[in-house]
């Protein structure tokens, strides 16, 4: 019972397995449909637009926008104490889709709605790294 | 699509002891709230041939509907067991009055409870506050539940120029209902200073915008319109129902600002043949502050973006323009998780028949209720009225 708790690490799944290899390379990977040009994330076996099943894995930018952010000051559980304050912020990729992330390597109270953001990768484990983005100054 | 418009009615209605109710295990808690419902309805429990329930948090069963039924030792031939979140309690009553007004059973009995406070063990309180999310795509973020909503806020108030003053007025409204309200779990009015001045959680929502961790349970009655006039308190008939469906997860929201309330809430007049300006009393899902403005625009009752400013002034108090949340709220009155929604129903009920005292809307001839579930994931909304129409 002693032990620290831990931090929720993904467990890929086949359909998500790409994008978390593309992770541990530190790429953003995101699914394009080959038919209509859609982009979406997170990764499904047809296409949310048009219901192809030609959707393919590409690199995105990794770049975005800040569409919502809030600081978090008291953990979901204790494995983030040491986060806190921490900003929990849902980004609007270039491409399209929105994911949630965390803004990191800045003061929470700089991250405002609209900013631009860019990927960057947290190493978790030896095959999992975790997408959070910086502000681009 | 043939409309439920006054087909049905709720001809029961009663609420356990709520708040802190160490006593009662959740089951006991469903089969108390099942017991003064049908005593409210003044029928037996043979008169019952539909049952729904919501599973418990605290203790599941594989089918709890079949359990609660097994308990009670009732033999329903219309039996499920419904769980859309908060939104449960409403979408339940549709599936209810859907199989009522098609014949498959006369009576249903729909009761919930949990007991989220006094029943968890500390692992599992901890595994309820963070299984909510995407397994991979959000939970690694570590958003505490209160800051999902944090996330609707922060765009709300980048996008209408909402403040944190404005959100604390929804918890000193439901607060100062609360203060009136006996069963209430927290009673003592607030200010909006003192909501702000409350434990920061998630930026910006303290923890005076956050809902109560409660035990308690509801139920209640419904038949059909021409079986209502048989019972033994007056009937309070649906008027309209409605749900609209957005997404699971927040990070996949058609948008931050516009729920799917709209879509249950036009689809929910459309039926009733009403609209917003003909309802008396509304009670609105508030489990975080931000939650009741977004509700108060897509319900139509104020302009999108006017939220806000609609919730000063106690426009939404008591006496006000459109009293909401008349019991107290999930903010003060209780919330003891899947549940929360069914005390806006009987408060509902309760309001129409003229029985809430202190704390009543004079002359309330129409109730609006809404719930959602999940992230602003579901939403269910229902219009009751004294008449038949």
């Amino acid at each position: 019972m002693s032990q620290l708790p831990a931090k929720p690490v993904p467990e890929p799944t086949s359909e998500t397995q790409p994008y978390w290899d593309g992770c541990k390379n530190h790429e953003l990977r995101i699914q394009k449909c080959a038919a209509c040009n859609h982009f979406q994330f997170y990764p499904r076996i047809y296409c949310t637009k048009c219901m192809s099943d030609q959707v393919a894995w590409v690199t995105a930018s990794g770049r975005g926008k800040v569409l919502s952010c809030t600081t978090v000051y008291r953990p979901v559980t204790k494995a983030f104490a040491e986060d806190v304050p921490y900003v929990v912020a849902l980004i609007a990729l270039d491409e399209g889709p929105q994911m949630m992330s965390n803004v990191v390597g800045c003061p929470p109270e700089k991250v405002k709605i609209g900013m631009r953001v860019q990927v960057t990768f947290e190493d978790w484990t030896e095959d999992i790294s975790v997408a959070k983005f910086t502000l681009v100054e | 699509m043939e409309s439920l418009r006054g087909k049905v009615a709720i001809v029961g209605a009663a609420d356990t002891e709520v708040g802190v109710v160490p006593h009662l295990s959740a089951t006991q808690m469903y089969v108390k709230a099942a017991k003064l419902a049908l005593e409210d309805a003044g029928i037996t429990k043979e008169d019952v041939d539909g049952l729904i329930t919501c599973n418990s948090w605290v203790e599941p069963y594989l089918y709890h509907a079949e359990m609660i039924a097994e308990y009670m030792q009732i033999f329903p031939r219309y039996c499920l067991n419904v769980a859309t979140g908060g939104g449960t309690t409403l979408a339940i009553m549709q599936h209810a009055a859907t199989a009522i007004a098609s014949g498959v059973c006369n009576t249903v009995l729909i009761t919930m409870a949990d007991n989220m406070l006094s029943g968890l063990s500390r692992d599992k309180a901890i595994e309820a506050m963070s299984t909510a999310g995407h397994a991979q795509f959000e939970r690694p973020y570590g958003p505490p539940i209160p800051a999902f909503y944090a996330l609707i806020a922060r765009a709300h108030m980048h996008a209408y120029g909402t403040t944190s003053e404005q959100l604390a007025a929804v918890s000193v409204a439901c607060r100062k209902h609360a203060s009136m309200n006996p069963a209430a779990q927290m009673r003592t009015p607030i200010t909006v200073e003192d909501v702000l001045n409350s434990k920061i959680i998630a930026d910006p929502l303290h923890l005076l915008d956050c809902s109560l961790v409660s035990d308690g349970g509801a139920a209640i009655i419904m038949t059909s319109a021409e079986r209502a006039k048989d019972f033994k308190k007056k009937p309070v008939y649906m008027l309209g129902v409605g749900e609209g469906h957005s997404h699971e997860h927040i990070s996949q929201a058609r948008s931050l600002t516009t729920s799917a309330a709209k879509e249950a809430g036009e689809r929910t007049y459309a039926m009733a043949g009403l609209g917003p300006k003909d309802i008396d009393v509304a009670e609105l899902y508030d489990c975080f502050t931000p939650v009741v403005i977004v509700e108060l625009e897509d319900l139509g009752f104020c302009p999108k973006g006017e939220g806000g400013r609609f919730v000063e002034d106690g426009r939404i108090e008591l006496g006000g323009e459109l009293p909401i949340n008349t019991h107290g709220g999930m903010m003060s009155h209780c919330h003891p998780g899947h549940p929360g929604s069914m005390f806006s129903m009987t408060e509902a009920v309760f309001q129409l028949r003229n029985e809430c005292g202190p704390r009543q809307v004079k002359d309330a001839e129409v109730a609006f209720v809404h719930a959602q579930g999940g992230i602003m994931s579901t939403h269910c909304s229902m219009i009751l009225a004294k008449e038949r129409g």
